[in-house]
């Protein structure tokens, strides 16, 4: 369904001017709202029938010292008319709400790009607090650019000035002005973040209000400004049909692991420590409690993870959630998992490290983490999401996999697809298969460590009269569960389990190939990075490059074509944000050299980086 | 045909508690002892099935308990007995839950776990092997250990000020507190009873010998010869008296406590302190947690405090009632296409 364009009664039209695609970034203070604004133009670009990827980045302090090029917080969001694999390389537009924001930002900007800057924000305390000697907007450092300079603050008081409201509050509503004026210039309808604002303030009225006429006042005056003589126009995308929704990796998360909940009949036990930038899935599944889900709050990382074994021994589906430090802290407790064969999956949302690095930002470098980051031989399963609408399907994978193999499992996303979102077509509930769950109630044939035929042990839970267990870390006799110190048991014991999760291989999809299923070059990536390959990969088959893609969401095991697909090619280039994790799994188990490309900033990758390398690596010319 | 059958359920008795494992501990352990109370205490908890009994444990002698109970078990990792649990009980809320810990597992890797624990007055059944030293490790100074102590680790004399694990447990705001040693089998077996009957966290500290490594620790106090001069048996709603003919008592002026002869001095009962397990103040109790800090006290046995606050795991589940009364229960198709969605035709 086409929205309507929003048409402001009183005015003349502007010129249009046609886009596929544009990257929009708004930058200001942290407390100057530019998270709300972000996800707020997204909403209503999503709905206004786009495609788009977006990109939150915001320092890890709460509200750093304003003015402070430390505290700026920005919001990138790239939409199209076609397919948006990614949040967009460099920004068409930066909405600059202080001269921090510039500084920032200007690096990144498109050459060309275009600036709009609140003018009452350049102060000559604001440029200092930035470090600009003089003020950029006037002083032509800013050549090259188009600057759109705009008294974001004056104009909004000037919309207000009946309002009721404190100074400060009025001032708060800066950014609706912005965000007003943005609508106004991509031609987007004001009604959605109207209903928002509604919905948000609905004791407030007064809120209501001055939100709502900052909001229009900042769509009027770029219909009234002669600063602007043009607005762009950026038609629907053709998505597949269906309902939509918008969607972040780490909703997605927590809807994926409800759905589990629902398909498995098992009632969800989530043992969390709030950590940065996993939080939000705890938060959202403690909203779900109508669909049963019992979420702890737990004393630290290491009770967040044993309460959810101890839950999942009690016959909950058990779940914790974390990110790369609370993964180390757990590390022991994997283990208690993985010898006690219980059913478990942690979602670790990785960001910066080691130690506490950079909470807000991004990184793919806790894989070997995943992998072995525990004592003793201890496999268990990881698999990883590939953008934030596949988290609901990976979590629901997690879960499935916990089960019918009686493991732990790793679900590995990223801080960029946990707080990134895209437009996401909503998957009926019917569509979504079943997980089976077998609680063993025979107490005949009851013998802890029995094996099926997928070597799993029976799911025993307390309550059921003669099937009374005892299970631990202590190595345990294979079928009777016995503590045994047999050399030859202990052996068995250490191969069954890896066996265990080696047997997954045939119950997962073979490793796909896009583009030519032989040639010359494949790019292989894995979780967050597949938006910014895809993208790269495309380009560069538009331009004849013999180049295709492959994208590992199962690490452990791996597909069972892996190795085939993988020597299909003369070369293979792996680009990680990390120092090469995967390049050191892939050589070890197929003993085949590959290329890498590693760039550990903080940040996705640009998918002009990767098109670089790619081009680099065929001889081409860049 | 066998309906004139009278259907009865017979008693449990103490064996059907026993697993068919050898019991390791060292000749003479303390744990012996514990093992047989709680063998014999179970058949009595008369509202607990045995199939809804669950034994956590940690790591240390200890937590090999749950290895020797025919119900479920759980035999954990270093500390995190209390927060499997929790995790047990959160998960199914019909379970009655028991850890078997020590003090190092519980004090000292394991604090964090306890306090929490008992703050948020998770419905568990903490029994504390305290036998002042790390037994498994052969012979470490432990949390509780007394400050000055020779052990592997401290040849020239612990410097470490030791915990009192009633006093912690009060202060963390537990709502049941109990001492007893693994010598008097009858007392342990009634605060058993009066823990497995609590609704809440109940801690039950035992003084437990190391035949092996710290024999003889609480001999001080639990040696028959001066056993009724040191040890002080509270009892609800009764002066807190001691000694071989029950001649001594406990005063309070004020919040110092001293130790009077009830025959002498113009002393009588009327001047000793009545116990209140249940005083809502945590004054008195907290007062008698260190009365044995003071040399010429006795060591009080019996329940310090019982209170009653809302459980977290029932909390939990009150919730997830509530909620679900309020909005309905949770429908899943519903809610993924609620809020923003739009059609893409």
């Amino acid at each position: 369904m086409k929205k309507k364009p929003y048409v402001s009664k009183m005015i003349k039209e502007k010129e249009f001017q046609n886009l596929s695609e544009v990257t929009v970034r708004f930058a200001g203070d942290s407390g100057d709202g530019m998270q709300l604004t972000g996800s707020q133009f997204s909403d209503t670009t999503a709905v206004w029938g786009n495609d788009l990827s977006t990109l939150p980045d915001y320092p890890a302090e709460i509200r750093a010292p304003s003015g402070t090029v430390y505290g700026v917080s920005g919001f990138q969001l790239h939409f199209g008319s076609m397919d948006v694999h990614t949040p967009g390389d460099r920004p068409d537009i930066l909405v600059a709400m202080n001269p921090a924001a510039i500084k920032k930002n200007l690096p990144e900007l498109k050459a060309g790009g275009m600036i709009i800057a609140n003018t009452d924000a350049f102060d000559a305390k604001n440029l200092k607090l930035a470090k600009y000697e003089t003020n950029p907007l006037e002083d032509n450092s800013l050549e090259g650019f188009e600057i759109y300079p705009v008294p974001i603050t004056t104009l909004t008081f000037k919309a207000l000035e009946n309002s009721e409201l404190s100074q400060k509050d009025i001032s708060r509503c800066k950014n609706f002005f912005a965000l007003g004026l943005m609508y106004w210039l991509y031609n987007r309808p004001l009604d959605q973040t109207i209903e928002w604002i509604k919905n948000k303030f609905k004791n407030k009225p007064e809120y209501i209000e001055a939100n709502k006429s900052a909001l229009e006042a900042g769509y009027n005056f770029g219909e009234n400004t002669e600063l602007f003589t043009i607005r762009y126009q950026v038609e629907p995308a053709q998505l597949p049909k269906g309902v939509y929704r918008s969607i972040s990796g780490n909703e997605a998360t927590a809807l994926g692991c409800l759905a589990a909940s629902v398909k498995s009949g098992l009632p969800l036990f989530l043992g969390s420590y709030p950590i940065t930038p996993a939080t939000e899935i705890l938060q959202y599944l403690s909203n779900y409690k109508n669909f049963g889900v019992k979420t702890f709050q737990a004393e630290d990382e290491i009770a967040g993870i044993t309460s959810a074994i101890g839950a999942s021994f009690a016959g909950n589906l058990a779940l914790t959630t974390t990110s790369g430090p609370g993964l180390a802290l757990k590390s022991e407790a994997l283990g208690l998992a993985i010898m006690t064969e219980l059913p478990l999956v942690v979602v670790n949302v990785q960001r910066g490290g080691p130690s506490t690095g950079l909470p807000t930002k991004t990184e793919q470098s806790d894989l070997l983490q995943a992998m072995y980051g525990r004592n003793g031989d201890s496999p268990l399963a990881v698999i990883a999401a590939s953008t934030p609408s596949d988290c609901f399907y990976m979590a629901i994978e997690a879960f499935r996999l916990a089960i019918k193999y009686m493991c732990p499992v790793i679900l590995l996303t990223d801080g960029y697809l946990a707080n990134g979102s895209e437009p996401w077509k909503i998957p009926h509930v019917s569509e979504l298969a079943d997980i089976p769950v077998k609680f063993w109630s025979d107490k005949e044939t009851y013998q802890t460590y029995l094996r099926d035929e997928f070597l799993s042990r029976p799911w025993a839970k307390p309550g059921t009269p003669g099937l009374e267990h005892r299970i631990g870390g202590l190595e345990k006799a294979n079928i009777t569960g016995a503590v045994s110190y047999d050399h030859d048991n202990h052996d068995l014991m250490v191969k069954l389990r890896e066996q265990k999760i080696q047997n997954m291989v045939c119950d997962i999809p073979d490793l796909e190939v896009t583009g030519d299923e032989q040639g010359e070059l494949l790019v292989l990536g894995w979780g967050g990075t597949f938006g910014a390959i895809t993208e790269a990969v495309l380009r560069c088959r538009k331009a004849g490059y013999n180049v295709s893609q492959a994208h590992l969401k199962y690490l452990n095991p791996m597909p069972a074509n892996t190795g085939k697909v993988l020597k299909s090619f003369k070369k293979v280039l792996i680009p990680e944000i990390n120092l090469g994790q995967l390049a050191m799994l892939i050589k070890s188990k197929f003993v085949i050299p590959v290329e890498q490309f590693n760039l550990v900033r903080g940040l996705p990758f640009k998918s002009s980086d990767i098109e670089e390398r790619i081009i680099d690596l065929l001889g081409g010319k860049i | 045909m066998a309906d004139n059958i009278e259907i009865k359920q017979m008693k449990l008795t103490a064996k059907d508690f026993a697993t068919d494992q050898d019991v390791r501990w060292c000749p003479g352990c303390g744990d012996y002892s514990i093992l047989a109370q709680v063998q014999r205490s179970f058949p009595d908890l008369v509202d607990v099935k045995k199939e809804d009994i669950v034994w956590v444990s940690g790591i240390g002698c200890s937590s090999r308990f749950p290895y020797y109970m025919d119900t479920y078990g759980f035999h954990g990792i270093h500390g995190r007995a209390p927060a499997i649990a929790t995790g047990v009980k959160i998960a199914n809320p019909e379970l009655s839950v028991w850890v078997a810990t020590g003090d190092g597992d519980l004090l000292s890797i394991g604090g964090n776990h306890f306090i929490h624990a008992c703050r948020k007055n998770i419905d568990l059944k903490v029994l504390l092997f305290n036998n002042r030293i790390y037994g498994l490790t052969k012979g470490q100074y432990s949390p509780t250990s007394e400050k000055g102590k020779k052990t592997k680790t401290s040849p020239f004399g612990s410097v470490d000020f030791p915990f009192n694990p009633v006093s912690l447990a009060l202060g963390a705001e537990a709502t049941f507190v109990a001492r007893c040693t693994d010598r008097d089998s009858k007392h342990m077996q009634q605060m058993i009873k009066r823990a497995a009957e609590h609704k809440g966290i109940a801690f039950i500290e035992i003084y437990q010998n190391c035949v092996i490594f710290n024999d003889g620790t609480f001999d001080a106090m639990t040696d028959k010869a001066v056993k009724d001069d040191m040890l002080l048996y509270m009892e609800q709603g009764k002066p807190l008296l001691f000694g071989k003919n029950k001649e001594k008592g406990i005063k309070i002026d004020g919040a110092v406590p001293s130790v009077i002869n009830i025959n002498e001095n113009g002393n009588s009962v009327n001047d000793v302190l009545i116990h209140d397990e249940f005083d809502l103040s945590p004054v008195r109790s907290t007062i008698l947690a260190h009365l044995a800090d003071s040399p010429n006290f006795p060591t009080p046995m019996g329940v310090f405090r019982q209170i009653f606050r809302p459980t977290v795991d029932g909390e939990i589940h009150r919730q997830v009632k509530e909620v679900k009364a309020l909005k309905g229960e949770g429908d899943l198709e519903k809610m993924l296409f609620s809020g923003n969605t739009w059609e893409v035709n």
